[in-house]
């Protein structure tokens, strides 16, 4: 089977500080290697400043990475080719809130990607959105609110809308589930799983809940300051656990649920 | 399937008609707009408004009283100066050239003033510094003052105090601009608007700007304010609009001559300055307060 996504040694380094000033902390991100298939959760668990976010960015286009290539569909997405990678590679910020403009309603903000980068006309983008929004939850009507009038759950919906409206093939989560509180984060996690069922959507997300990591992702991938110490299949880590820092990951999220129980 | 719409009766205003919403709200303000409308008008149409010519003398009609006074005429509503001119077609001319004029040097540097502060706002390092401090020598110094120099180099004139204060108000509005684009280019809305494929000039015009109106409207009050204080202030020391010319300062000035005799001559233009002020303030502060508040509930 094709995959659909696919990295190979992707690196990265970052310095800290001014570039004329020698010294400076030094990040080097990777090498990194993965691959997805349509309908395949990839997670990505780490510790702070373990470089998760960082291979978010690279991966969307934020940041571009030193070396090393990306594909999709097998074919190498090109470093400033961000017409193709928009169409297809979407991102959800952690904090809906801060993602979403305060000063204009919801549908233009859902419309902009519509507007930037398909040739739909004015009613046909309206169409789009209102479809969009129920399919996440949200009634058509949402639209022509703003972000201060919705709850968090609303919010991470219509984050979650501006990210499927371009039918994209592959959705990048940065801890989408971080700043919900238990029964709304099942809720999402919940409709996420039914879009992905619906899209065929690769999904890669970043999070810190190991359980949530077990109960949606078929992938999983460790990393430690910026390096990858190891990647599989989800259940094979759980139940077998290689690396030092993954099993003491895995044994503590086994004495919580065994704590709980 | 059909489409499903639970709330078939329900109303969704416009981001406009919210703020005016709001805005209603402060009776204060909305009186005040009613006044700055009232200038506005009298601004365009104070031609056909004006009983008689402001420059035209009549040497049989000194010092009128105004109407409401026992030795009053009603065909002379102000009265009449010391050349027997009538007050009120003065007055009319006066607002709408200190208007008018305020508020087209403001809109000339808000537009020079917010462009140049996106660019120094969108822009990173050494250029972006070299654009936002281009005017800041300006800022030391009041006004006023700026506004003498030039006219000391290039001579009076109107035209001269109105190159003055337009770059004086310039560097605040840059400021302004690169503080809040600075501020607004580090949220994450701008980051997914980037991710949109969104170029910077589409970021500017519709992430940042959007949310810049509080900002521009407080600035375009204030400017406001500072160009009508600094236009009659100009004219009343003759070095900005010159005698015979209808402009509130100037009008002051030559009231001053008869202060005694015909008090009225100083009183009304003098009021038709503070109204212009006191409005504008109010409406800018209501409009402030209703685009921050438009946002809250």
């Amino acid at each position: 089977m094709n995959n659909l996504l696919s990295v190979e040694n992707l690196t990265f380094e970052n310095c800290h500080g001014k570039r004329w000033q020698k010294k400076g902390t030094k990040f080097t991100l990777g090498p990194v290697n993965f691959s997805i298939q349509a309908g395949e959760t990839l997670a990505i668990v780490g510790a702070n400043g373990s470089g998760k976010s960082l291979l978010a960015k690279l991966l969307v286009g934020l940041e571009q990475p030193d070396s090393g290539s990306i594909y999709l569909n097998e074919k190498k997405l090109e470093q400033y080719d961000n017409k193709h990678r928009v169409l297809n590679i979407r991102m959800v910020f952690q904090n809906s809130n801060e993602s979403l403009n305060p000063g204009i309603t919801l549908g233009s903000i859902l419309e902009e990607p519509l507007k930037l980068n398909t040739n739909l006309g004015a009613q046909a983008r309206v169409a789009k959105v209102e479809q969009t929004l129920r399919q996440v939850g949200l009634l058509s009507e949402h639209r022509f609110f703003y972000r201060h009038m919705l709850s968090d759950g609303q919010r991470q919906r219509v984050a979650l809308a501006r990210a499927i409206i371009l039918n994209p093939q592959v959705i990048v989560a940065d801890e989408p589930f971080a700043a919900l509180d238990p029964s709304v984060r099942s809720q999402t996690v919940n409709l996420l799983l039914e879009l992905q069922r619906e899209l065929g959507l690769g999904f890669i997300f970043i999070s810190h809940n190991l359980g949530i990591v077990r109960h949606i992702s078929d992938k999983m991938l460790v990393m430690k300051q910026g390096k990858v110490v190891e990647s599989g299949k989800t259940e094979v880590i759980f139940h077998w656990p290689k690396d030092d820092y993954t099993k003491k990951l895995v044994h503590a999220h086994q004495a919580l649920i065994d704590g709980q129980g | 399937m059909p489409r499903l719409n639970l709330y078939q009766e329900e109303y969704y205003p416009s981001p406009i008609q919210n703020t005016w919403k709001e805005f209603k709200e402060n009776h204060a303000a909305v009186l005040s707009l009613y006044c700055v409308i009232f200038f506005i008008f009298i601004m365009i149409f104070g031609p056909f408004l004006a009983p008689y010519d402001p420059l035209q003398q009549n040497i049989d009609l000194l010092l009128v009283p105004p109407a409401w006074d026992n030795n009053g005429d009603i065909s002379y509503l102000f009265g009449t100066d010391g050349l027997g001119r009538d007050m009120l077609s003065r007055i009319i001319y006066g607002c709408r050239m200190t208007f008018g004029i305020s508020l087209v040097l403001v809109i000339i540097s808000m537009l020079i003033g917010v462009a140049l502060g996106a660019m120094a706002g969108m822009s990173k390092g050494l250029r972006s510094s070299v654009v936002n401090h281009l005017l800041d020598s300006i800022m030391a110094i009041p006004t006023l003052l700026i506004a003498i120099i030039i006219i000391a180099i290039v001579g009076t004139g109107l035209v001269n105090s109105m190159w003055a204060i337009s770059l004086a108000l310039i560097p605040q509005f840059i400021h302004q601009t690169r503080d809040i684009v600075r501020q607004k280019m580090k949220k994450e809305y701008v980051l997914a608007a980037q991710l949109d494929g969104a170029g910077k000039v589409h970021i500017f015009f519709n992430s940042i700007l959007p949310n810049m109106a509080e900002m521009l409207v407080v600035q375009v009050t204030l400017s406001l304010s500072v160009a009508i204080l600094d236009i009659s202030a100009l004219g009343f020391l003759n070095l900005g609009a010159q005698a015979p010319s209808p402009e509130l300062g100037a009008l002051l000035s030559e009231g001053l001559t008869t202060a005694y005799v015909a008090p009225w001559n100083i009183a009304i233009p003098g009021g038709a300055i503070f109204f212009m002020m006191m409005s504008i303030n109010l409406v800018g502060d209501g409009l402030r307060s209703a685009l921050r508040y438009r946002l809250l509930r």
